[in-house]
């Protein structure tokens, strides 16, 4: 027997409990079944690019932060590439060391939160997120230290850091890199072969190489279904040249492939500081004679690094004054949201935020 | 009216307004009542309303101890303090949440169905509060023995569906409207898995009376049928709504489910309908599997029966606290492809024992627990196979994260 089955159309957000943030899916469904998905995006959209025109170089910086405000960290170290490259700084390596260093405390800690709120998504009551929050706030209070912020750190400048990191910083980062592993494995132990996050995972929002070759995404989401493809390795920035690290390659494509890539970055990220912290040598974190208001000549940059969600880079235009002339940012999670749609057409209602949270997209980054 | 009799509360106040010969013999200290045994009637019917007003005030503030117990249980299962502001440990949070919802602002949606959308909280409490009406609470302490006491509370239980579906219809929010039909869909079919556990029960104990049940059990019926108990828990967890099977209100994809529209107090007696079913619940777990009130006599039965309660609560929080949700479609596949066959493998696995030994002795008693929990390890390693994860294969080999040097 079949029965008349008619689609509903349903407005998911933009204020919802699990579209991280303010984004809105018209969501088309046919009994359990989504048929049709319509992202909508904006609700956030603060015209970060247009804002940057009227400010100074430095001043930019705190737009960024405002950017992907989970991970700032790794937005002021692409803006500050582009200026320093815009501008023809060599910056001094202290504060590269250090700003490396807080680029992959940015990368444990944004990771730990798109994986707490993916497990999130599959309604374990907060109880992993908490989890993954704590090791967060650790790093938090260690960013605090380094410059006085927890969220919108806008610690980097053109040439390296503003300040060098406070006594107490080392014995802190040294006790996180020792307790942080085991802290992995406990969640590991939890989720990684947990049947319900096996069966809710597995085979779903499959993304096929190609497709994301053809979409143009980047990230552990890329790296997930099984492409080689990490900035840091394949067009080193900053000193990650001088570093050795592997990347997790996922096999199929699915939610639980971009879990698992996620925690083991995690513990890449964690060899990363190891290796940052005996690299490290005293020294100016900031060279003298770079001055606060930098006036590069015209001409223009564009530097992609590797941001927790994919390849982030700003595109600066300059036109010989103390402002950019245009900036332009290629943001991943606007990028990666792009193929959602393709992702969930004909799961279950329930998979729709699974994936969409297995993408990690930022708000923040997508609508700037 | 002389079932009602055995409970030892029930005679102790009836003795008091009730002048009786049987009153007299029972009690020497009280003596008898004033009212005479022609009005007889009128004594019982005070009686059954004073006990009745303490159980309802009971559930409600067994509700407020259990919103208090759950949140500082969770806190402690999330690494964190949980609540700690208001009164010592923060006993008085639930206080403070209850004043909060009573004076939320009442909103009814302009599409709702007005009659439909204000019955479906009262329904969703009602039956709940009937439930208690044949819980044991300890060693003759009772409000009614009822012969089909078993029957009454599986036939209660299922009225919540009703409700719920009534809440998603009638609040004409799409939310709402997938959140009850999926809670249909989920509560039909973990009735009969549910039925079925207790039918194990019934079968061993040859009775429907509650009290009769508890009797019967020289060994707890959680050790001696571990597949029914383990069957009656989850489609229990199911039936309350609760982690891993919340699908019905699915904080992270409905929002609310069925209760998104609903605020203030309707809001409210959702809450409690929920909370105290959890309590309820325990209670007929308690019963049915736990052994209810029986212990060792270095304590009361009424704290034997307080303490299994409340570490039966515990368990229904440590799943909430631990669980991812599973799919909707996951969820019919447990029921129907795992629970039902579970629950007839024990059915059959009982009826055959009790065909070899129809009236077992102790040694007897502990050889046929033996031979369940073969039967429990056994159905259970194959459903697991059949029903459970399958890793994902790549050319023979599981799969894993490959890492690039």
């Amino acid at each position: 027997m079949s029965l008349r089955t008619e689609p509903v159309t349903m407005n998911v957000g933009p204020i919802h409990p699990s579209t991280h943030g303010v984004f809105r899916m018209r969501v088309t469904f046919d009994g359990e079944e989504i048929v049709d998905v319509e992202p909508v995006i904006g609700y956030l959209h603060r015209g970060s690019e247009k804002l940057a025109e009227e400010r100074t170089y430095t001043q930019v910086v705190t737009l960024t932060d405002r950017m992907d405000y989970v991970a700032s960290m790794t937005n002021n170290q692409s803006y500050i590439l582009s200026v320093e490259k815009l501008a023809g700084i060599t910056p001094s390596p202290r504060g590269v060391w250090l700003r490396m260093i807080a680029a992959e405390l940015q990368r444990i800690a944004s990771h730990a939160v798109a994986n707490g709120f993916l497990i999130n998504d599959l309604g374990a009551w907060h109880t992993p997120l908490l989890y993954m929050l704590r090791e967060r706030e650790k790093i938090l209070e260690m960013f605090e230290m380094l410059c006085g912020a927890r969220i919108t750190n806008s610690y980097l400048r053109p040439g390296g850091v503003f300040m060098d990191a406070p006594d107490q910083f080392w014995p802190a980062l040294n006790r996180f890199l020792d307790e942080m592993p085991n802290r992995i494995d406990d969640i590991e132990r939890l989720l990684t072969t947990n049947e319900i996050v096996l069966i809710r995972t597995q085979n779903v929002g499959v993304l096929k190489k190609d497709e994301c070759l053809n979409a143009s995404i980047t990230g552990p989401v890329l790296r997930a279904s099984g492409v080689d493809w990490d900035l840091r390795d394949k067009n080193p920035y900053d000193y990650y040249d001088q570093i050795e690290f592997s990347r997790p390659l996922g096999e199929i494509g699915d939610n639980h492939d971009r879990f698992l890539v996620r925690i083991f970055e995690m513990r890449e990220s964690l060899k990363i500081l190891r290796q940052c912290i005996e690299n490290i040598e005293p020294g100016p974190v900031r060279p003298k004679e770079v001055p606060f208001l930098v006036r590069p000549p015209k001409g223009d940059s564009y530097v992609p690094i590797e941001s927790p969600k994919g390849e982030l880079g700003f595109y600066l235009v300059s036109d010989g004054g103390i402002s950019p002339f245009r900036c332009h940012v290629r943001a991943p999670s606007l990028i990666n949201l792009t193929l959602l749609r393709e992702m969930v057409l004909g799961d279950k209602i329930a998979d729709l935020f699974v994936t969409f949270g297995s993408i990690d997209v930022n708000m923040g980054e997508v609508d700037r | 009216m002389n079932t009602v009799l055995d409970s030892v509360v029930f005679k102790f106040i009836y003795c008091m307004l009730v002048s009786s010969d049987e009153c007299a013999n029972s009690f020497k200290i009280i003596g008898s009542g004033f009212i005479s045994e022609k009005y007889a009637i009128i004594g019982f019917l005070i009686t059954a309303f004073f006990l009745i007003f303490i159980i309802v005030n009971g559930a409600l503030v067994g509700v407020l101890a259990l919103i208090w117990g759950e949140r500082r249980l969770v806190g402690r299962f999330q690494a964190r303090l949980g609540p700690n502001r208001w009164g010592p440990w923060g006993i008085f949070t639930p206080v403070a949440d209850a004043i909060k919802v009573m004076f939320k602002e009442d909103i009814s949606p302009t599409l709702s169905d007005k009659f439909v959308f204000i019955l479906a909280p009262i329904l969703m409490v009602v039956p709940v509060l009937m439930i208690f009406a044949v819980i044991p609470f300890g060693e003759a302490t009772f409000l009614t023995d009822l012969n089909v006491g078993v029957l009454f509370v599986l036939a209660i239980t299922s009225t919540n569906t009703l409700s719920v579906l009534m809440a998603g219809w009638g609040s004409g929010n799409r939310y709402g409207i997938i959140g009850g039909l999926r809670a249909v869909a989920m509560l039909l079919s973990y009735e009969i898995p549910m039925a079925l556990a207790a039918v194990g029960v019934i079968l061993m104990a040859g009775s429907l009376s509650i009290i009769q049940v508890i009797e019967s059990q020289v060994i707890p019926y959680a050790i001696f049928q571990p597949l029914g108990f383990l069957t009656f828990l989850i489609a229990s967890t199911a039936e309350l709504n609760r982690s891993p099977f919340d699908i019905t209100e699915a904080e992270s994809e409905l929002i609310a489910g069925y209760m998104t529209e609903y605020s203030s107090m309707k809001f409210g007696l959702f809450y409690l309908g929920e909370f105290m079913a959890t309590i309820a619940s325990s209670a007929i777990i308690v019963c049915l599997f736990l052994g209810g009130w029986k212990g060792p006599e270095i304590l009361p039965s009424h704290f034997w029966f307080m303490i299994k309660w409340i570490l039966m609560i515990c368990v229904f929080i440590w799943f909430r606290a631990t669980f991812p949700r599973l799919r909707v479609d996951q969820i019919m596949e447990l029921a129907w492809k795992g629970l039902f066959e579970l629950t007839l493998i024990n059915i059959l696995s009982i009826a055959i024992l009790m065909l070899i030994w129809p009236d077992p002795s102790i040694t007897e008693l502990w050889i046929m627990t033996g031979i369940k929990w073969i039967v429990f390890f056994v159905s259970l390693w194959i459903f697991g196979k059949l029903l459970g994860p399958k890793p994902l294969q790549k050319n023979g080999v599981a799969r894993k994260i490959v890492l690039q040097k």
